[in-house]
């Protein structure tokens, strides 16, 4: 169902077979982090940086999301997580909400037939 | 009049729940009637407002319901959580043909989806199609966190609920 972040496997091993890569994606398990933070940390430029950023995230192991002037990334895995758990409240919440809504609608199919009956 | 057993939920119409593209949450559903009887239970607020807050998710009801149904119409939920405060959730209908669409803004958020839900007969059933299309790919992962991070609760009280109904 969930189509979203499940890339060829040799992009994924193209983006692990670099080390700052790999740096980039344990930095991001401890929180997330904006681009110039990491550049900091990474002491690359901030066009360095982005260039791994966007292989990352091509393969699906981080998300990046623009906030005001801020982009921050964040690890993709986390980001299929939440959004599983978005689609599976939906269901849940949906499912309920019809079940009800098969009830009124069965009472008022019954009403109607009861109506032309009398 | 094909009779069920009291279970009236049923197996047979599933309910499917996918994101599409960037954008897009789209759910799915058959009823045994026809649209213009879904579109009614929609459209009436003294029948939306039986099963849309469903009481199984509980702590949370629906405290008011005042629903405009007609192309620039408005609407007002308000929603309590047991205690006294109420969270309201208000828009207006873009479009409204009935028995066939309803069209609403959901305008309580900053960058709030445009919901369509359409009815399509299937010969005495109907496909209900619901589309929630934010405007941005970032509005939506917000709602994604968002509803993520708020709904663990309402979600053990669903399944409490789900699994003592299921038999």
């Amino acid at each position: 169902m969930v189509q979203y972040g499940n890339p060829p496997l040799d992009l994924s091993f193209a983006a692990l077979s670099d080390a700052t890569r790999r740096g980039i994606i344990d930095e991001l398990g401890r929180g997330d982090a904006s681009i110039t933070s990491l550049a900091d940390k990474f002491q690359m430029t901030l066009t360095g940086l982005k260039k791994h950023v966007q292989v990352l995230e091509r393969a699906g192991f981080v998300v990046t999301q623009k906030v005001g002037r801020v982009r921050t990334c964040k690890l993709g895995k986390r980001g299929l997580k939440a959004e599983a758990e978005w689609i599976e409240a939906h269901r849940k919440l949906f499912e309920a909400r019809f079940e009800a809504l098969d009830e009124i609608i069965s009472e008022m199919k019954q009403e109607a037939s009861d109506g032309q009956a009398s | 009049m094909a009779r069920q057993a009291s279970s009236a939920g049923g197996a047979q119409n599933r309910t499917s729940v996918e994101r599409k593209g960037d954008r897009e949450l789209v759910v799915t559903r058959t009823f045994n009637a026809p649209p213009s009887t879904v579109y009614g239970a929609w459209s009436q607020p003294e029948l939306f407002q039986r099963w849309w807050m469903p009481k199984s998710v509980s702590g949370v009801s629906l405290v008011s319901c005042d629903m405009d149904v007609r192309t620039g119409g408005k609407y007002r939920l308000e929603f309590s959580a047991g205690g006294s405060d109420t969270i309201a959730f208000y828009g207006k209908y873009l479009e409204v043909v009935p028995d066939e669409r309803i069209v609403w803004t959901n305008d309580e958020g900053e960058e709030g989806a445009v919901t369509t839900v359409t009815f399509e007969d299937l010969g005495g059933k109907t496909l209900l199609k619901f589309h929630e299309v934010y405007p941005s790919k970032e509005a939506l992962e917000e709602a994604l966190q968002g509803s993520a991070a708020a709904l663990p609760e309402q979600l053990e009280q669903l399944d409490e609920l789900l699994s003592s109904a299921g038999e």
